[in-house]
C-alpha cells in the first residue's frame, strides 16, 4: 500500500513546481485575462471576439506607456460556474489586473457577483447582454461600454407596428437571460403601440423545433426570432422545411455572419428580414469602412464582416487601452485612477456612435435598424435608421422604467384577446 | 505479516490527512480554494457514485442531480440569495438541503430499484436530463436560465465562507467525516449485505434478505452524500444554475469517478484532484482553442491504460513490486495477499 503515499508524494511534488513556476508579477506590466466560449453553442462568437481583443491591442502594440500587455486568454461554455472557475483562475493563480469578458448573459450575472467581492481588479464585460447585470444590483468593478440586450431592440417595436402594420407577433425566443431582456426592448414600444405578443420559449440548444412550429399562432403577421448561432439555424431551417412564410424580424445576433454564411433552406427567409441592434454589416460610416477593411485583412480566415460578438470584444477593450492610455498604464491604489479614467470615458467604437457610461457603469450608445439584402458576397445586413443615445432605461424616467419590473418570461406581457 | 499489512491503510489514511490539513500553510489561496477545494467538494459528490459502484454495483449517473436538489433547496432557502427565497438561517437550510438530497436518493433508488446494468444507467440518466431541463424550464421557484445567484454561504468562527481557508476546511472535515462513515459502513451488516447484492444478489434474497430495501437505502445514504457535495458546491460557485446539474455536470462527476477508480471510496478525491488540475490548467498547456481535445485524451489515455483508473495503476504497480520482493525473499503466496482487490476493502 506504500504506493499511496508515493502518489500523494507525487501529486504534491507536481503542484508544487506548478505553483512556484508562476512567473512574479512584474509592476512593469499590465495583465489582462479574456474570457469568451471557445466551446457550446456559441463557439464561433468567442473566436471572433477574440479577433476583436486582437484587433484593439495591436493597435497599441500590446504597450502602453513603455509597459507591456500581457494577455492571457481562458475559455468558458457559455455556463456560470464555468465561466467563475475560469475568472478565479485568471484573478488569483495568474494575477491579471483586469478581464475583459464573458460573452453570455448568465455568465455576465455570475461575474458581476464575482466582481464585487474584488479589490483592486476591474472586470469590462466581453459580449455579455443581459439586462439585469448593470441595471439591478451593480457591482463598483463591473464596466460595460457594449449596449446591452434591451437596449438593442428600442425603437424596433414602433417600426413594426407602424411602418410593417403587424398587430400581432409571435416570439419564437431561446429561454434565459438575455432573450428575456431583448423580448423586453421590442416590447416595450410595441405593446404601447398597441400589438400584441405571443411568446413560444424554447431551452438552448434545442434541434427540434416542430413543436414550436405548430404553436405559431394562425393570425400573427410576423416571427419575432432571438436565437444565435446554431439555434437560429436550427430553427429557420425546420421553418422554412415547413413551407413557412411570415416575415421574420430578428433578434440582434441573429443578423449575424454565422447564420448568413451558412448554405441551406432558411437563406430563402432571410432576405428583407429586419432586426436592429449595434452592427451593420453595409454602413457608410467611414469608420466603419476602415475597421472592417482592417479586420480583413487582419484575419483573412475570420468571418466576411465582423459579428456582434468581435466588435463587442472590440469595443470593450479599446475603453480598457484607452482608460489606461489616460492614466498612462497606472494601476496603484487598487485601480481608483483607473477605474475613475473609465467611468469618464467618451469614444466613439467602430460603428461611429458615440460611446458613454451612465451611472451604474453601463454604456449608452446609438442602436441601428438593419435589413438584410443579397450582394455579390451573399447575404449583408445594411443600417437604414438609427435610434441616438438610446441609455438602459430605453429613455424612460427611472420612475417610469421601475415599474415596468424585471425582464423576464412573463415580463412584459400583452397577450392577443382571444 | 497480515496483520501490519491490515493495520496500514489505517496509518496510511492519517497521514493523509494530516498533510491534507497543513497543507494550506505551503499553498497560495488559489491553490487552496480553487484546486483542492473544488476536488474534495466535487469529490465528495463523485464519492457517493463511487460507494454506490464499489460496494454495490450501481452505476447511477443522478448522483449530480441529487446534489443538485440539496444546492437548489439552499439556494431558494438561503437569506442572501437573488432573487430572494425564503430567507431561512443557514443553520436550518443545510440540514433540510441535506435532508431532501437524502430523499431524492431514496426516491430515484426506489424508481430504479428493479434494473441493473445499462438500464440502471439509463434511468438514472433519464432523471438527471429531466430534473436539469425542469429547472432550466421552471422560472418561480428556480428562476429558469439565470438559476439562483449570490448564495454566499454563512460565517463560520466570523469569517465569510468564500476565504479560502474556511471553504477548505469545512469541505475537508466533511470529506473526512464521510470517507470513514462510508469506510464504516461497508463493514457493518448493511454494508456487507450491499457486497452480496453486489456479488450475487439471487443468493443474498435466497438467504431471506430484502435486497430492494437494502437498495433504496443505500441510494438513500448516497443521496445524503451527494447532498452534501451539493451544498459545497453550491456555495463555492456563490450560487446554482442548470449548468450545474446538466448533462455536462453528469458527466463530470462520472469522469472523475471512473479515472480515479471505482475500486475504492478514495479514488473519487483522486478522480476528482485529477479531473480540476487538468480543467484549470489544460488551456495553460495547450491551444485555447482545442484545449478539450487534451482533456479528451488524457482520459481517454487513463481509462485504456487501465479500466480500474488511477488505483488501478496504483495496484498494478504495487502488485509488480510485490511480487519482485516475494521472488527475492521466496515466500510462499497467500490467497489474501495475491488479490489485493478484495482483501483490502
Amino acid at each position: 500500500m506504500s504506493k499511496r503515499n508515493r502518489k500523494v508524494a507525487a501529486i504534491v511534488t507536481v503542484a508544487a513546481a506548478a505553483v512556484f513556476a508562476g512567473p512574479a508579477h512584474a509592476q512593469e506590466e499590465i495583465r489582462l485575462g479574456s474570457i469568451a466560449t471557445l466551446e457550446g453553442p456559441f463557439a464561433s462568437g468567442g473566436q471572433d471576439g477574440h479577433r476583436g481583443i486582437t484587433l484593439a491591442l495591436e493597435e497599441v502594440n500590446y504597450e502602453i506607456n513603455g509597459k507591456k500587455i500581457v494577455w492571457t486568454a481562458e475559455s468558458s461554455n457559455a455556463q456560470a460556474d464555468v465561466a467563475l472557475a475560469r475568472a478565479r483562475k485568471l484573478i488569483e493563480q495568474d494575477q491579471v489586473d483586469i478581464i475583459v469578458g464573458p460573452l453570455s448573459g448568465a455568465e455576465g450575472i455570475a461575474l458581476r457577483d464575482y466582481s464585487r467581492t474584488l479589490t483592486g481588479k476591474t472586470i469590462v464585460n466581453g459580449s455579455s447582454a443581459a439586462s439585469d447585470t448593470t441595471l439591478r444590483d451593480p457591482s463598483p468593478n463591473f464596466f460595460r461600454f457594449s449596449t446591452e440586450g434591451a437596449q438593442w431592440m428600442a425603437g424596433l417595436g414602433n417600426y413594426v407596428f407602424q411602418e410593417m402594420g403587424v398587430e400581432h407577433v409571435a416570439v419564437i425566443a431561446n429561454d434565459y437571460a438575455f432573450p428575456y431582456a431583448q423580448v423586453f426592448g421590442f416590447m416595450v414600444d410595441y405593446c404601447r403601440a398597441g400589438g400584441k405578443v405571443t411568446k413560444l420559449w424554447s431551452p438552448l440548444g434545442t434541434t427540434d423545433y416542430s413543436s414550436v412550429i405548430t404553436r405559431i399562432p394562425r393570425d400573427a403577421g410576423a416571427l419575432l426570432v432571438i436565437k444565435g448561432g446554431t439555434d437560429a439555424l436550427a430553427f429557420l431551417t425546420q421553418y422554412a422545411q415547413t413551407g413557412g412564410e411570415l416575415p421574420i424580424i430578428g433578434g440582434s445576433i441573429m443578423a449575424d455572419q454565422t447564420l448568413m454564411s451558412a448554405r441551406g433552406p432558411h437563406q430563402r427567409l432571410m432576405e428583407g428580414m429586419i432586426s436592429a441592434g449595434p452592427i451593420a454589416d453595409i454602413h457608410d460610416d467611414p469608420m466603419w469602412q476602415e475597421w472592417v477593411e482592417r479586420y480583413r485583412e487582419r484575419f483573412p480566415d475570420g468571418l466576411q464582416s465582423p459579428s456582434i460578438h468581435g466588435f463587442n470584444y472590440y469595443t470593450n477593450t479599446k475603453a480598457i487601452l484607452l482608460a489606461l492610455q489616460e492614466v498612462g498604464g497606472d494601476l496603484s491604489d487598487n485601480q481608483q485612477k483607473f477605474q475613475q479614467a473609465l467611468a469618464n470615458l467618451e469614444f466613439k467604437n467602430p460603428m461611429g456612435a458615440t460611446v458613454k457610461l451612465d451611472e451604474n457603469r453601463q454604456a449608452i450608445s446609438d442602436i441601428f435598424f438593419t435589413r438584410i439584402v443579397k450582394t455579390d458576397d451573399g447575404l449583408r445586413t445594411e443600417s437604414f435608421g438609427r435610434a441616438d443615445g438610446v441609455d438602459q432605461r430605453l429613455g424612460l424616467s427611472p420612475e417610469e422604467f421601475e415599474k415596468l419590473g424585471s425582464p423576464s418570461r412573463d415580463n412584459p406581457s400583452c397577450p392577443p384577446v382571444s | 505479516m497480515t496483520g501490519m499489512i491490515r493495520s496500514w491503510p489505517l496509518a496510511l489514511t492519517a497521514a493523509v490527512i494530516a498533510v491534507l490539513v497543513i497543507l494550506p500553510l505551503l499553498l497560495p489561496n488559489f491553490w487552496i480554494a480553487n484546486i483542492l477545494g473544488r476536488s474534495i467538494a466535487y469529490g465528495i459528490i463523485a464519492l457517493s457514485l463511487t460507494f454506490l459502484a464499489t460496494y454495490g454495483g450501481f452505476v447511477s449517473l443522478a448522483q449530480t442531480m441529487i446534489a443538485g436538489v440539496a444546492g437548489y433547496t439552499i439556494a431558494i432557502l438561503a437569506p442572501t440569495a437573488i432573487p430572494a427565497g425564503a430567507g431561512w438561517s443557514y443553520g436550518l437550510a443545510i440540514p433540510f438541503a441535506i435532508l431532501m438530497a437524502t430523499l431524492a436518493g431514496l426516491i430515484v433508488g426506489a424508481i430504479a430499484v428493479r434494473t441493473r446494468g445499462i438500464y440502471l444507467l439509463m434511468i438514472t440518466l433519464a432523471l438527471a436530463v429531466g430534473f436539469s431541463l425542469f429547472v432550466q424550464s421552471n422560472v418561480e421557484l428556480f428562476n429558469g436560465y439565470e438559476g439562483i445567484r449570490n448564495v454566499v454561504g454563512p460565517d463560520v468562527f466570523g469569517m465569510p465562507f468564500r476565504t479560502p481557508l474556511v471553504f477548505y476546511y469545512v469541505s475537508l472535515a466533511t470529506a473526512v467525516l464521510l470517507y470513514l462513515g462510508v469506510m464504516y459502513l461497508v463493514r457493518t451488516p448493511f454494508g456487507l449485505v450491499l457486497q452480496a447484492l453486489r456479488d450475487n444478489s439471487r443468493r443474498a434474497a435466497a438467504l431471506g434478505y430484502n435486497t430492494a430495501l437494502h437498495r433504496i437505502a443505500a441510494f438513500g445514504a448516497a443521496g445524503f452524500i451527494a447532498g452534501c457535495g451539493g451544498v459545497l458546491t453550491c456555495f463555492y460557485n456563490i450560487g446554482i444554475s442548470p449548468g450545474s446539474v446538466g448533462m455536462g455536470a453528469t458527466v463530470n462527476i462520472l469522469i472523475m469517478s471512473v479515472i480515479g477508480g471505482l475500486g475504492h471510496p478514495i479514488g473519487a478525491f483522486i478522480g476528482a484532484l485529477i479531473f480540476t488540475l487538468i480543467d484549470t490548467f489544460a488551456a495553460s498547456i495547450y491551444d485555447r482553442d482545442r484545449f478539450n481535445t487534451l482533456i479528451g485524451l488524457l482520459f481517454l489515455v487513463i481509462v485504456l491504460a487501465s479500466p480500474d483508473g488511477v488505483l488501478g495503476i496504483g495496484k498494478k504497480l504495487a502488485g509488480l513490486f510485490r511480487r519482485k520482493e516475494r521472488s527475492a525473499e521466496a515466500a510462499p503466496v497467500s490467497p489474501a495477499q495475491a488479490s489485493p482487490a478484495q482483501s483490502e476493502h
